[in-house]
């Protein structure tokens, strides 16, 4: 009985024959774990594209009903610093496909330098977006607290963007639905700025990992996955730029 | 056996730093071109009565979907991924565009809007 069992548990061992650690026992093969893994990060960030299609949809729908409101809220923002935020994010997702590549070459160094790079240009990204929403503070534009309309239905109130923009003042019924362009804005800006922290948090977590040489034993899936996760929030901010900052100068 | 892996089988490509760096750098000229058209009155087009296109919106949007594509394609992979991944991503889109497109045909067609 014991004999048999022995033996069994050899055949058994001798069905598994050679594959990395890493490969879990329900995959055939390692190509078959990673397209799998890959299908599922993609199935999730779909998830992603529909709850920020939502945000989108309601943009541009107000946008619509309300265009000089939105035209006038939208010379608000700093076109510099969006251009500035934009470079910073595209340089990230740059450092993070690096790192990917990194990872695939199996060097852990440069792995993990390109995963701090990555962290250091994202909290860059969230210190330039806080300078921008003090300012929002500042100058009450704050939907639901203290929001004050003096911006739009006195524009000469507001030098700085007086000078550049000459906008005309809004009636006090349209000088309102501001409010609603910087309730939208800080829900798109906000949403894929928790985004950005959640990423940053990841990213912390898989220094550590990679420094400990995880991802460079030929097992990328993690490291290739929350590259995903991080280039779809690039991409979110790709759209984000026009729609909020670029397209309201004429 | 040996048939199902040989169909599921699929190299995993590394795409190469050369790559990324020149995606790297027509993104960025690509931002620094719509910020600069940002600047510039691109005019509007009356093709219909009540009908009218504002380029500069147009050419931002254009612009970005570019910018989009070639990180979904080459930072994403998704250019060296697998038919099931291309079917996935290209799904996600069209469901999106689906339910955004009727959502806005609706909007914009309803007299209750405007309030």
């Amino acid at each position: 009985m014991s004999n048999s069992s022995t033996i069994a548990n050899g055949a058994a061992a001798e069905e598994h024959h050679a594959h990395p650690a890493y490969q879990r026992h329900h995959f055939e093969t390692i190509e078959q774990q990673f397209d799998a893994t890959n299908f599922a990060m993609w199935l999730f960030l779909l998830t992603e594209v529909m709850f920020f299609g939502g945000l989108f949809t309601a943009y541009l729908i107000m946008r619509n009903w309300y265009y000089p409101a939105f035209v006038e809220a939208s010379h608000q923002l700093n076109i510099g610093w969006g251009t500035a935020n934009t470079g910073v994010l595209i340089l990230s997702s740059f450092t993070m496909a690096m790192g990917v590549w990194n990872a695939e070459m199996k060097r852990k160094g440069g792995l993990v330098l390109c995963l701090v790079l990555t962290f250091i240009l994202g909290l860059c990204f969230l210190g330039i977006k806080s300078i921008e929403y003090h300012e929002k503070w500042e100058k009450h534009h704050i939907p639901g607290l203290h929001y004050s309309v003096s911006s739009f239905v006195n524009p000469a109130s507001d030098p700085e963007v007086f000078a550049e923009y000459h906008d005309k003042p809004l009636a006090p019924d349209m000088a309102a639905k501001t409010e609603m362009y910087f309730f939208l804005y800080f829900a798109m800006t906000g949403m894929h700025a928790l985004h950005m922290i959640i990423g940053i948090c990841l990213l912390g977590y898989l220094i550590v990992r990679a420094n400990a040489g995880d991802y460079t034993t030929g097992h990328v899936t993690y490291i290739e996955n929350f590259g995903l996760y991080w280039h779809f929030v690039d991409v979110i901010w790709i759209f984000l730029f026009p729609l909020l900052y670029l397209i309201s100068r004429y | 056996m040996s048939e199902i892996q040989a169909e599921s089988h699929h190299e995993h490509h590394i795409v190469s730093p050369r790559v990324y760096l020149s995606i790297l750098g027509v993104l960025f000229v690509a931002t620094g071109l719509t910020v600069w058209m940002s600047f510039i009155d691109l005019g509007e087009w009356h093709f219909a009565p009540g009908l009218t296109i504002f380029w500069n919106p147009v050419v931002a949007l254009a612009i970005a979907c570019t910018k989009a594509v070639l990180v979904v394609l080459f930072f994403m992979h998704v250019k060296y991924s697998t038919k099931l991944t291309k079917l996935t991503v290209v799904a996600g889109i069209f469901v999106f565009l689906a339910l955004m497109g009727m959502t806005l045909c609706d909007y914009f067609s309803r007299a209750w809007g405007r309030w």
